[in-house]
């Protein structure tokens, strides 16, 4: 009995003892983190990295780079800023909006990135987005959607409800959607609204929104892209075109993007990384956003969807998938 | 591992035991399995950050966290008792409800509490351990909650309490409503939740609608890790093996985010938990031969086997 409870406390104390940190100090060390696995965040993650790469800062060679991901957990991100904030890097960068805010309360001195936060003055990372203040700055993917709603008045002119579908759960998405409304009525089309707080609701979320809207629209909201598939199956079904925020749904089967590429937003990240790690302080970076918007077109997603793209708009398009 | 993530781990330790304290008076004392939790902890968060931002007192702002834990948790326990709905029914509805309701009462999916008063910043210039002023003030928070339920589990309601969960038919003889006693024993196992929902966004500056997504999880993976380790028939070794428990697990998964440990990764977390759990109720088989009854119900709950007789 009692040989089993030291057993157990010994075997306890083992794991917690084993663990020692130590990683090379010659190096440049960069840590990532982000709080859920998906497209578009790792689509940042991968151009961070790139520009880096190109900015001098090549990983195995100059550059120590820690990467971990909170698996959805806010507990977890916490403890991942915690474990960052104890290996006091050159530089840490957090992707998406509560990464960025569990950083921010560990960070201390050690300069911060974001990106792909949505509002970042709203989420109190940044004084504003001109002079961010504080040892926090970082790029936003606030996109207009003007030039969206054109595109879907173009291509299913009679369209006059506009399905949206994201999670009420999302700061970023929930922000996106209060934009989008005032954009809408400014075109006189109308929202239908429709949430799901978990990629499983999604395909429900999307098949509530067959009859009830003419065309419909994800904003990037990391609940709802991951499961895009699940919007594009029943858009093919219902013959309601799909239309994307983010240009990767398009690859999977969205009808059409104007949007908004996150390996581009990351690769912006990372020269700001690059400025940063060479000396520039933080404060005085101003936030940055991408301002340029590629359309992206699904030929196969046209055809089933029902939707004709005129070819003015295909030899327009940064890229068409066949 | 750094000072700091150690730091980390034992402010969540902490914070989770008084989830562990809570899941111990629903699933062990009670034998009710409550799932509110997933709820009612991010409902604290949120009401005590709202609360917060409006300009309410710290304190005052930590018991509506409270409170509000305390209505969630009277809402299953209501569920059940008043409408016979299945226990852990009345618990998923609950805490599928409570989603909806912690985004109404943030108004928004996510509230930062960046440089706002809270009851930490209060004890500033009081006490000054540095990166662990955090973890001295939430292990006294957490050291009183543990002794207050021991009281409480003494005390005459706290009996009637215990009864009602080890045998309601004995209980009702002795002219104890049983129905009365889930009532009491769920609000305040969620009490406890909602404070510590409360605590974890003021001691990390943000309330997430998300911040509830495993909270039972921890819970009871803490409440089995601290029975495996003290046991579980005696009050004052239980309640102290929910703060040991959490403290231990979150500490492993602190391990297990940092590099080199095993091999393992960010990625592999959720495995660790898993895992994790899995040994404690194997460790804790292992003790089937002791005079310690070790809750059947659950056991056979979370291994789908019948419990053997011991």
């Amino acid at each position: 009995m009692l040989r089993q409870k030291i057993t157990a406390f010994a075997a306890a104390a083992l794991l917690s003892a084993t663990v020692s940190g130590g990683s090379a100090t010659e190096m440049t060390e960069v840590a990532i983190t982000y709080i859920i696995d998906h497209p578009a965040i790792d689509a940042a993650r991968m151009g961070i990295v790139d520009e880096l790469a190109a900015g001098g800062f090549k990983e195995g060679e100059t550059l120590a780079l820690r990467v971990q991901s909170a698996q959805g957990s806010m507990p977890t991100q916490l403890q991942i800023a915690k474990e960052f904030a104890g290996l006091e890097p050159d530089l840490l960068v957090a992707i998406s909006t509560p990464s960025a805010q569990a950083l921010q309360s560990t960070a201390g001195d050690i300069p911060l990135l974001f990106s792909a936060v949505t509002d970042p003055v709203d989420a109190k990372l940044v004084d504003s987005i001109e002079a961010p203040g504080g040892n926090i700055t970082g790029t936003t993917d606030k996109q207009p959607f003007g030039p969206t709603l054109t595109l879907i008045k173009t291509l299913v002119p009679d369209a006059k409800k506009i399905g949206v579908i994201y999670n009420a759960g999302e700061a970023n998405s929930v922000a996106q959607v209060a934009a989008l409304k005032v954009e809408l009525e400014e075109h006189g089309l109308e929202i239908e609204e429709s949430t799901a707080s978990q990629t499983a609701m999604v395909a429900d979320a999307a098949l509530s929104l067959a009859g009830r809207a003419d065309a419909i629209l994800i904003p990037t909201d990391s609940t709802v892209v991951a499961a895009v598939e699940s919007v594009v199956n029943v858009g093919e079904r219902a013959k309601i075109p799909v239309f994307a925020s983010d240009t990767d749904s398009v690859e999977r089967g969205a009808l059409a993007a104007l949007g908004f590429d996150y390996y581009k937003l990351g690769r912006l990240t990372g020269e700001m990384a690059v400025r940063v790690l060479n000396g520039e302080s933080p404060a005085a970076i101003p936030v940055g956003s991408l301002d340029t918007q590629d359309l992206y077109l699904n030929k196969t997603a046209a055809a089933a969807m029902g939707v004709t793209l005129p070819d003015d708009m295909l030899n327009k398009a940064t890229k068409v998938i066949q | 591992m750094s000072a700091l993530a150690v730091a980390g781990a034992i402010e969540a330790g902490l914070l989770f035991s008084l989830v562990a304290l809570g899941v111990y008076l629903s699933f062990r004392v009670l034998n009710f399995p409550d799932l509110t939790v997933d709820g009612s902890f991010p409902l604290g968060a949120a009401a005590t950050a709202v609360a917060i931002i409006h300009g309410v007192d710290p304190f005052l702002a930590t018991a509506i966290g409270t409170f509000a834990g305390c209505c969630a948790g009277f809402v299953s326990a209501y569920l059940n008792v008043r409408f016979r709905i299945l226990n852990l029914l009345a618990g998923i509805l609950t805490m599928v409800a409570l989603y909806s309701i912690n985004l109404r009462v943030m108004g928004r999916p996510n509230i930062s509490l960046y440089g706002e008063d809270t009851i930490f910043t209060a004890f500033e210039g009081l006490i000054d351990l540095g990166i662990w002023t955090t973890s001295a003030i939430l292990l006294v928070i957490a050291v009183v909650m543990k002794l207050l339920v021991d009281w409480f589990l003494g005390t005459q309601v706290g009996l009637a309490l215990r009864a009602s969960g080890e045998n309601p038919a004995m209980a009702r003889a002795q002219s104890v409503s049983n129905g009365r006693m889930t009532l009491v024993g769920m609000t305040v196992s969620n009490a406890l939740v909602g404070l510590a929902g409360s605590l974890f966004a003021q001691s990390q500056g943000v309330a997430d609608v998300s911040l509830g997504i495993g909270t039972i999880v921890t819970g009871l993976a803490a409440l089995i890790i601290g029975e495996t380790l003290l046991g579980s028939v005696k009050v004052f070794w239980a309640t102290l093996g929910c703060l040991i428990g959490a403290l231990l697990y979150r500490l492993f998964i602190a391990a297990a985010l940092s590099a080199g440990f095993l091999g393992i990764q960010a990625q592999d977390l959720n495995l660790v938990t898993a895992v994790v759990v899995a040994i404690a109720v194997i460790l804790s088989q292992a003790r089937r031969n002791s005079r310690f009854k070790l809750w059947p119900k659950m056991r056979s709950l979370l291994m789908d086997t019948q419990p053997q007789k011991g």
